[in-house]
């Protein structure tokens, strides 16, 4: 079973990297931006065939050390 | 005084600190993070560097080794531990301090000597150092910009849990004398106990006027006395 996990900084904790590629697209001529944020994709295979458990346990990496819950958010999605 | 300095893969400031410990007449030992024991110890320095190649978050890796689990017990039980630059950062991620270092605002790898004024000295740390004095150290990071919630902020002020803030030359804080964006111009934080401190200037750059200044030996008299 497969997941990918989505990691992005808190709304309200400062992305310099989103600013400068939102400003890059917008001098590009980019004019219809509403926001940009960048994070992190990483996608994880697991040797488990019941999909709560394997959502659980991926969870539980993010938790434990994948993720900041201080200034990041994710979201897991089975692919 | 016994000190143990922790050694990841990618630290590279663990013999600068070494050989600073050890002309202020620490007894020190240099420990591999494979370990599962530490060596008798009054003062445990996690060093700068880029452990683990800052791999998924600078600290994040370093947290989870070994040797770690042996850090925070000894901390608990009141040993004092020492977190410097990329240290700064492990002691971050393993929870024994609290908030979080993001990126440079300038998104900019910042090497250069800067200011700082001792906000607080009442820990045993900077009791050596007068307090509001100005000091010059050394920072060279890529993620030293702390930030921390509104009520862990008032925390760390009421309690005197700010022991460095950045500022000019001759003393100003503000936005100008901020090197990386640092909330309040916080260089450095202290636990609750003030028994952890963790910062992002290298005090063990700064020990010989023959190469920098001696701004940074203080902090280690202070850890003696």
């Amino acid at each position: 079973m497969k997941f990918a996990v989505i990691i992005t900084l808190k709304k309200d904790v400062l992305d310099p990297q989103g600013k400068v590629i939102e400003q890059t697209l917008e001098g590009m001529g980019v004019n219809n931006l509403k926001n940009l944020r960048q994070g992190k994709y990483i996608e994880i295979e697991l040797n488990e065939l019941d999909e709560k458990k394997a959502y659980s346990a991926v969870e539980d990496m993010c938790k434990k050390l994948l993720v900041n819950l201080i200034i990041e958010e994710y979201k897991i999605k089975k692919i | 005084m016994n000190s143990s300095v922790i050694v990841f893969p990618g630290s590279n400031c663990d013999r600068d600190i070494a050989t600073a410990l050890t002309k202020l007449q620490f007894k020190n030992n240099m420990v591999w993070h494979k370990e599962n024991e530490l060596p008798k110890s009054d003062l445990i320095v996690i060093p700068g560097g880029f452990s683990y190649g800052d791999y998924l978050r600078s600290g994040a890796i370093a947290a989870k080794s070994n040797i770690l689990k042996e850090v925070i017990k000894a901390s608990k039980s009141g040993c004092l531990v020492l977190g410097i630059c990329n240290g700064f950062q492990i002691l971050i991620e393993t929870g024994l301090l609290q908030g979080a270092l993001l990126r440079n605002k300038n998104l900019k790898f910042i090497s250069k000597d800067i200011h700082l004024k001792i906000i607080n000295n009442s820990n045993k740390f900077c009791k050596n150092y007068k307090k509001n004095g100005i000091i010059s150290l050394n920072i060279a990071h890529n993620e030293g910009n702390y930030f921390t919630q509104k009520d862990h902020l008032k925390e760390l002020e009421d309690n005197e849990l700010i022991p460095f803030k950045y500022c000019s030359e001759n003393g100003l804080i503000n936005e100008s004398s901020n090197p990386n964006g640092s909330l309040e111009n916080i260089a450095g934080i202290l636990n609750d106990k003030k028994n952890i401190l963790g910062m992002m200037p290298h005090p063990e750059r700064m020990i010989d006027n023959l190469i920098s200044n001696e701004d940074g030996i203080e902090l280690f008299t202070s850890i003696l006395s």
